[in-house]
């Protein structure tokens, strides 16, 4: 039972990290209507920013906070000089540009820090294990990302429902073409919304680096099950990430636990151990179909499109 | 225009191998002949360079590259032309770059391969045209076996053998109830078969995670619950890097003991450092193994790159000595297969292992070590060989190999 608590908390944790991302992604695609595959690119820079700062102001928690606003400013760099000529381009011109700028920082991040993974540590402090409940130690840096992720999620749910900025973006996820007849300056919100997208792009990077392996085209590893995320969700809809983010983690991860255990009970040992494996990885993509198939808005749709 | 140029070669080619027929026919009669031709020798050197495999195809290019600087830039004293091909640790682009190489480049030579998988797709289409695939890293037991051909050579390994080495020590350390893992893929599966053939104890489970998974925190919390005596790992590149460290920070790492082939080596252990200290490893190859060729390869790649190489470069590096062996041994006659078959077979050259020979299938037969991670005088930390594991392993496929010579 213990195992299961455990495992429900590496979903919840592997969901948090996905949410953050899914966040970034889901508003730009809904509020700009561009698809934005170089949003793990911003997850990279976030993670080497992180890394370099915090080798540089030998504070681990100093270099996450000033990578934060470095990765915001990153976005916003890229929106105004590679993006804003792609908004009123179909999706396949948005596709094939973005996935140039994945080309452009992987080989950028090579030239800067080398191709190699570089070397990221924790704090004492953070990087061992704590007693949660009798019986169940959990990473402390593990606790920390999920403390991090919800503080983050509540951040964004004030932040979208009961704020002038958030009202605004909403509106721009349901009706552009509206919010800028009212006399909304809508360059500048597609900025605004961007930079935001980057900078959670950059936390999530930057909690990953002490965990995962810090090195070009890191981004990508992840960007697909973003996207998986953002299909079951609802894209445009922070509430659809949230839940996308919450089922794909406890999906993925209960199954690679769960799965082939289960399998063997049914059928035998032999099968299972081929089966089980295999189907653990196609989970999250067969909902994605399921969710496609019966309910292709998503689960939490923005209204008005 | 390219097609153009291709048609003008062809003819070109055509022509050429006319006349040397001819000539030669002429001077056999005559008097001892002189190099056949003066064409280049022309290898395709496929790796991963980009993505995150990149490094180690860094680590190999840079190799072939030094290589060639020992040889003079020559290859069996005649001029060579090189093509890398990225495989991006894809079969299918795998099979589409050596394509290439055969039709456009008509390559003498298809060298490199990191990954089981891609070498599974590649080494038939290059053997089948009659020309040689001499592997520098992938070693899947089908190639080894029934599909072995006198067209594969291999300077690395077969895949079984390391953890062969690893189940050996282990067993021989009185060690069981062991929990084994690693990636769903041609080698992952090799890897754990290779360590069950000689690991004799109990195994407490057998995992297969998904290949460039990044996160382990799932698998880690089975373990704990299984409770092992210790965990057998096979986790190359980017995948060892995370493992290993969230196996640490999960605080594991002093309860159970991680035993590992090819998860932490000179490519990961930058980026590991003291969470893969006093860590063991089995190997055919390290940079402290003391050998003449070794030796020079190891300071002078350091010298050039300014990094410590890993056994990926060493068995590159080997691959182009093998086939300047070739080369030299049917003075430049690249149309004489057979005579570098027969020469290849010999492995005559200065390996950085040190002498080795062939089995009837052209996988190496040579020592395995333990290797464990220490941190040197200067603060830095290395692989180190311990002892010998196996002297003149042998691996267990040949025999369902139909090669005879």
């Amino acid at each position: 039972m213990l195992l299961v608590l455990e495992q429900a908390l590496n979903g919840l944790q592997y969901g948090v990290m996905l949410f953050l991302m899914a966040a970034g992604l889901t508003l730009v695609f809904g509020i700009m209507n561009l698809v934005n595959l170089a949003h793990g690119s911003l997850y990279m820079v976030g993670a080497y920013l992180a890394t370099a700062l915090a080798r540089w102001t030998g504070s681990f928690v100093l270099g996450g906070l000033l990578a934060l606003p470095a990765t915001l400013l990153v976005g916003v760099v890229v929106e105004v000089v590679a993006l804003r000529t792609l908004y009123e381009r179909d999706h396949l011109d948005q596709v094939l540009a973005t996935f140039g700028l994945i080309l452009f920082f992987n080989e950028l991040v090579a030239i800067v820090w080398g191709r190699a993974a570089i070397y990221t540590s924790l704090p004492p402090s953070l990087s061992g294990s704590f007693m949660l409940l009798p019986g169940l130690r959990y990473p402390t840096y593990r606790a920390l990302v999920i403390g991090v992720g919800v503080a983050a999620a509540v951040f964004l749910y004030v932040l979208v429902t009961s704020t002038r900025l958030g009202m605004l973006i909403r509106a721009g996820a349901s009706n552009r073409t509206m919010v800028a007849a009212l006399g909304v300056n809508i360059r500048w919100l597609y900025t605004l919304v961007f930079g935001l997208g980057a900078a959670l792009a950059g936390l999530a990077g930057l909690m990953a680096g002490p965990i995962y392996a810090v090195q070009p085209g890191m981004g990508e590893q992840i960007l697909i099950q973003v996207f998986v995320v953002i299909i079951i969700g609802g894209i445009g809809s922070i509430r659809g990430a949230v839940a996308g983010a919450l089922v794909v983690g406890m999906v993925d991860t209960l199954g690679r636990a769960f799965l082939r255990p289960t399998l063997s009970t049914i059928v035998s040992p032999a099968a299972a151990d081929k089966a089980g494996p295999a189907l653990a990885s196609m989970l999250i993509y067969l909902m994605m179909a399921a969710v496609l198939f019966f309910r292709p808005q998503g689960l939490f749709p923005t209204r008005g499109r | 225009m390219l097609a153009r140029r291709d048609g003008e070669r062809d003819l070109e080619d055509t022509v050429r191998t006319i006349i040397r027929a001819v000539l030669v026919g002429l001077l056999t009669s005559l008097v001892a002949v002189g190099p056949a031709s003066a064409e280049a020798v022309k290898i395709g050197f496929i790796t991963s360079l980009s993505g995150p495999a990149g490094i180690i195809g860094k680590h190999m290019k840079d190799s072939v590259e030094l290589a060639l600087d020992h040889l003079g830039r020559k290859v069996g004293g005649l001029d060579v032309e090189l093509i890398y091909g990225d495989d991006q640790q894809k079969p299918d682009v795998g099979k589409q770059v050596a394509d290439e190489m055969l039709k456009k480049h008509k390559v003498h030579f298809v060298s490199g391969i990191i990954w089981s998988n891609v070498m599974l797709a590649v080494a038939p289409v290059v053997t089948r045209e009659k020309v040689f695939m001499i592997g520098t890293n992938a070693g899947p037991h089908q190639l080894a076996g029934k599909d072995c051909s006198e067209y594969f050579f291999t300077t690395s390994w077969q895949n079984d053998q390391t953890p062969e080495a690893m189940g050996k020590y282990m067993a021989d350390q009185g060690l069981t109830d062991v929990y084994i893992m690693a990636p769903n893929y041609a080698a992952g599966k090799d890897m754990l078969s290779g360590f069950k053939r000689y690991f004799k104890g109990r195994i407490v489970a057998e995992v297969y995670t998904q290949v460039n998974q990044p996160d382990y925190q799932a698998e880690i919390s089975q373990i704990r619950a299984a409770n092992p005596k210790a965990v057998f790992v096979f986790y190359p590149g980017a995948m060892g890097i995370q493992f290993v460290k969230q196996y640490a920070q999960a605080g594991l790492r002093e309860q159970i003991p991680v035993y590992s082939v090819y998860t932490i080596d000179e490519v990961t252990l930058p980026a590991l450092k003291e969470a893969a200290l006093g860590n063991w490893e089995t190997r055919y190859w390290s940079p402290d193994l003391n050998n003449e060729a070794n030796t020079k390869y190891v300071s002078d790649f350091r010298k050039k790159y300014g990094y410590t190489p890993s056994f990926y470069g060493a068995q590159s590096y080997d691959g182009i000595m093998l086939i300047d062996s070739a080369v030299r041994a049917v003075r430049g006659d690249l149309a004489n297969k057979a005579g570098m078959i027969t020469a290849m077979r010999k492995a005559d050259y200065k390996s950085t292992r040190g002498p080795y020979k062939y089995n009837v299938n052209h996988f190496p037969i040579e020592n395995f070590y333990l290797l464990r991670t220490v941190r040197t005088p200067d603060g830095e930390f290395a692989m180190q060989i311990q002892k010998t594991v196996f002297e003149s392993h042998k691996d267990a496929y040949a025999k369902e190999c139909g090669m005879k010579w």
